[in-house]
């Protein structure tokens, strides 16, 4: 084959040019695409529900009529639910992870553990739920409670906490671990004065991303058997209810539903006025969770600078 | 007439293996350590020195699949300090290490040197005052850090921060001071206040410290053993090592035809 | 007392001996910092037992061969039939349809950030697709019922308010970040040196790309379409808003269905009583997707260790 003459070189050169370009145009167009749907989704939402931010929506219970339906049961309920699910998950996963990275040797359980830890992290919300209806709900007897439910996200985000919790013990220089044990410090020593303050904005922020995961999860709720129209909160220790005075943890046990479990309703209605609804609990939800996550970043951001090793 | 001192034991290693999982690190190594004396290991990197240097304090009992054989006597108890019936907690309780890079924790400068004693259970505040001042005098650092012990130990210098962390080990008052190349990241200055450190140091401790500079080995230590390939060549004064070696490695090492 | 003394005491001293109280703290910590370390291992058992046994009582009413083969899925009505393909059809059809639109989105976008994009645009990317990522998947169903159905209906007319195809083709939106950001790290790990020597033959930014970088970063790709389709076939609430929840034997995605994840929300929202066999059967829809999600979950898994070992 004959040499290429210099035309043909500059123009072979300017087709992959060309092609570059156009391809960095579909990279750039595909990003746009991203952004536009978030965009579009947000404004949607902020437009089709703005009637409906008013105080009065965050006060008012469910109602048939859609102008007077409020999310008061459902945000109350994420909240409770929320509050089971961390003082769940939280030291179970920070427990497992500390475990993982500082005690356990390499042997057949701990692979066993790390596998398991891995697949459930891949298993659908769904099957969750069903483990919660046939273990917590009729097995243990929790039925269809905030317990139930703060139990089985607390179990779906596990995985979730225990890699942020050995990611942020990972990142500690074993200097310090072996500082502390020359002193004559126990294991259990060393993680509680040092390996564990240490990795806790890690953690922190690993929690908090768990939680902003957990809040927006529908289905294995459902699964579990939240009801979708509750117009009640569940009651309030120590104060009176129809049925005497409620115990402190009465509200544990009680019947209730969340966010998303209110916007599904919402939106599956035939009835144009709910889709205001929808759009308004929507974005509050969309709010919710964003700024769970925007704490968790700044967060991190904020106490890395603090230690330096 | 001269009176020699007798040298009394603090330790002695006996018939001493080490293995790191398959590989033998350490080669029946039979060494001394000789009470209230400064001892230097020397030898080119990978000789093992700081292996045999971190056999005294269990440090290796921290990483899967390493193995001791032999005995690492320890005085006056007698007894083997790599024995399985011996607390590694406690054999740290009473040997000290200071390492080649300081390694202050990220809080502040009283509570550094106070750790050990909080890890033994002494929380009442006149104790721990008494106690920091006191080991912060001994590593001759006091009147640099006694207006600011409230002060993130990180803002010290290099040489400061190693002198924190030898204060750190004497606040438990150890029998046995282990140092791992305490100057080798330092500059020479702070080097040289490390080494009249060690001077004082031995009065009240015995002393065992790796070096990988011969010099410092010679104007530091009171007896000194050269190691190559994980055995002990030769173990002696300082002095009678350095002037007229036994062996032909170490005056090879000695002379820098080798290392 | 000469600290010679060579009488090898044969008992360690109290000094050096363990402390009983100590150690056996130190013992108990770790012994329940171990149990919730289990709790994992536990939960999969859980979720084991629960699917299987609900399914073997499910299938001692109904033969397995009728299980797979039959093409109604009827399980409340006096006639019932247990066909699981009907349900299976439409997790297919959907999971098809966001493939469709995820796997070239997400890999174009993660070439693009791998090989072409500069660090100010990188930067600007990572928070949206993170964003795209957080999005709870309820919020995605109304999006898909709310306002992409409409918008198709105008493009499609004769397009039902419930169809696979505006179910499908949010959820491919959805699981774009998954698949770039994988993508994207497989890429990445692609040591420079191999580009540079296609750059030194004066090859494009676009020819390296396809035809250095990708095959070598392969099975990690794969890995990521794996693990988005695992993704795809469990995803719930945006099939039970925008698909109907309809059980409906068919391959055309512009028709509402259920899929295996929405006939298990349909039969929680009503009132089964327990133990009834239709209630068992969301036991035996759920044992079937697990099974599914963890061939593609394994498969997924190997393909990324197979992929590591290489660089």
């Amino acid at each position: 084959m004959k040499p290429l003459t210099t035309e043909e070189i500059r123009s072979v050169i300017a087709r992959g040019k060309f092609k570059d370009n156009l391809f960095k145009a579909t990279g750039v167009f595909c990003l746009a695409l991203a952004l536009v749907v978030i965009v579009a989704l947000i404004a949607d939402m902020v437009i089709k529900g703005s009637e409906r931010f008013t105080l009065d929506f965050f006060l008012n219970f469910a109602s048939r009529r859609a102008t007077q339906a409020g999310i008061l049961s459902a945000w109350v309920g994420s909240l409770l639910v929320m509050l089971v699910t961390a003082l769940a998950a939280v030291p179970l996963g920070v427990a497992a992870g500390l475990y993982l990275e500082e005690y356990a040797k390499r042997n057949w359980l701990t692979n066993i553990i790390e596998i398991n830890i891995t697949n459930l992290a891949a298993v659908p919300s769904i099957v969750y739920g069903l483990l919660a209806l046939g273990i917590f709900v009729y097995q243990f007897g929790f039925g269809q409670s905030i317990l139930s439910a703060g139990l089985t996200l607390a179990l779906l985000i596990l995985p979730i906490i225990i890699v942020s919790t050995r990611e942020a013990i990972r990142a500690i220089p074993a200097m310090i671990r072996e500082g502390s044990m020359a002193v004559g410090a126990t294991r259990w020593q060393t993680c509680r004065y040092h390996i564990l303050p240490y990795a806790m904005p890690g953690i922190l922020t690993g929690v908090i991303i768990g939680l902003a995961r957990a809040i927006g999860e529908t289905a294995p709720i459902i699964t579990i058997g939240a009801l979708t129209f509750i117009a009640f909160l569940p009651p309030v220790p120590f104060t009176e209810t129809g049925e005497g005075t409620a115990g402190l943890f009465d509200w544990v046990m009680s019947p209730f539903t969340v966010m998303p479990i209110q916007i599904f309703n919402w939106t599956s209605r035939p009835d144009p006025a709910f889709e205001v609804n929808a759009a308004a609990a929507g974005f509050v939800l969309m709010a919710m969770v964003l700024s769970m996550n925007a704490v968790a970043i700044y967060l991190r951001y904020k106490m890395r600078k603090n230690i330096k090793w | 007439m001269q009176i020699h001192d007798q040298p009394t034991l603090k330790a002695e290693a006996r018939n001493l293996n080490f293995y790191y999982g398959e590989a033998k690190a350490l080669k029946n190594i039979n060494m001394p350590i000789y009470d209230k004396k400064v001892t230097a290991l020397i030898g080119p990197s990978g000789c093992g020195k700081s292996t045999y240097l971190r056999s005294f304090n269990r440090m290796h009992d921290l990483y899967p699949g390493n193995r001791y054989e032999g005995e690492i006597r320890f005085f006056p108890d007698n007894t083997n300090l790599l024995s399985p019936e011996v607390d590694p907690i406690e054999v740290r309780m009473r040997i000290g290490m200071v390492f080649q890079k300081p390694n202050p924790f990220p809080k502040s400068i009283y509570e550094n040197v106070a750790y050990g004693l909080r890890v033994r259970g002494e929380n009442n505040r006149r104790v721990l005052d008494d106690k920091v001042e006191h080991a912060l005098r001994g590593a001759a650092i006091w009147d640099e850090v006694k207006d600011r012990l409230q002060e993130l130990a990180s803002n010290l210098s290099g040489g400061q921060q190693q002198r924190l962390c030898i204060a750190r080990a004497l606040a438990t008052d150890p029998e046995l001071l282990l140092f791992d190349e305490p100057t080798s990241a330092l500059d020479p200055i702070a080097t040289a206040a490390i080494e009249e450190l060690v001077h004082e140091l031995k009065k009240r401790v015995t002393i065992l410290i790796v070096t990988h500079n011969m010099q410092q080995a010679a104007r530091v230590s009171d007896y000194t053993a050269y190691m190559f390939l994980g055995e002990m060549i030769e173990f002696g004064k300082t002095d009678e090592i350095f002037i007229k070696p036994q062996d032909k490695r170490t005056e090879d090492y000695i002379t820098g035809r080798m290392g | 007392m000469s600290a010679n003394n060579t009488s090898g005491l044969p008992q360690v001293s109290n000094r050096l001996a363990y402390n009983a109280m100590r150690h056996w703290k130190e013992r108990l910590i770790e012994a329940l910092l171990l149990a919730a370390a289990a709790v994992s291992v536990l939960t999969t058992l859980g979720i084991v037992y629960v699917l299987v046994s609900e399914s073997v009582s499910f299938f001692s009413h109904v033969s397995i061969v009728d299980f797979l083969t039959d093409t109604q899925w009827t399980p409340l009505f006096d006639d019932a039939h247990f066909g699981i393909m009907v349900l299976i059809s439409g997790t297919l059809v959907s999971s098809g349809v966001a493939l469709l639109v995820a796997i070239p989105m997400g890999t174009i976008i993660a070439i693009y950030l791998s090989e072409f994009a500069d660090s100010r645009v990188r930067e600007a990317a990572k928070p949206i697709l993170e964003l795209l990522g957080g999005i709870p998947t309820i919020v995605f169903g109304y999006f898909a019922l709310l306002v992409v159905t409409p918008i198709l209906q105008a493009i499609l007319p004769g397009l039902p308010g419930f169809s696979l195809l505006s179910a499908g083709l949010v959820m491919g939106i959805m699981i774009v970040p998954y698949i770039a950001s994988l993508s994207e790290d497989a890429m990445r790990a692609v040591p420079m040196s191999m580009r540079e020597g296609a750059y030194a033959m004066g090859s494009t930014k676009l020819y390296t790309a396809l035809h250095v970088v990708v095959p070598a970063a392969i099975s990690g790709l794969a890995a990521s379409y794996i693990l988005g389709i695992s993704r795809a076939v469990g995803e719930t609430m945006i099939l039970a808003v925008a698909a109907g929840m309809q059980p409906n034997l068919t391959w055309n995605p512009m028709e509402p269905a259920a899929t295996i994840t929405s006939y298990i929300v349909q039969v929680a929202l009503g009132d089964l009583p327990h133990g009834s066999i239709g209630y068992q059967t969301i036991f035996a829809a759920g044992l079937t997707l697990l099974l599914i999600t963890l061939v593609f979950n394994i498969l997924g898994q190997w393909l990324r260790a197979k992929f590591r070992e290489a660089y």
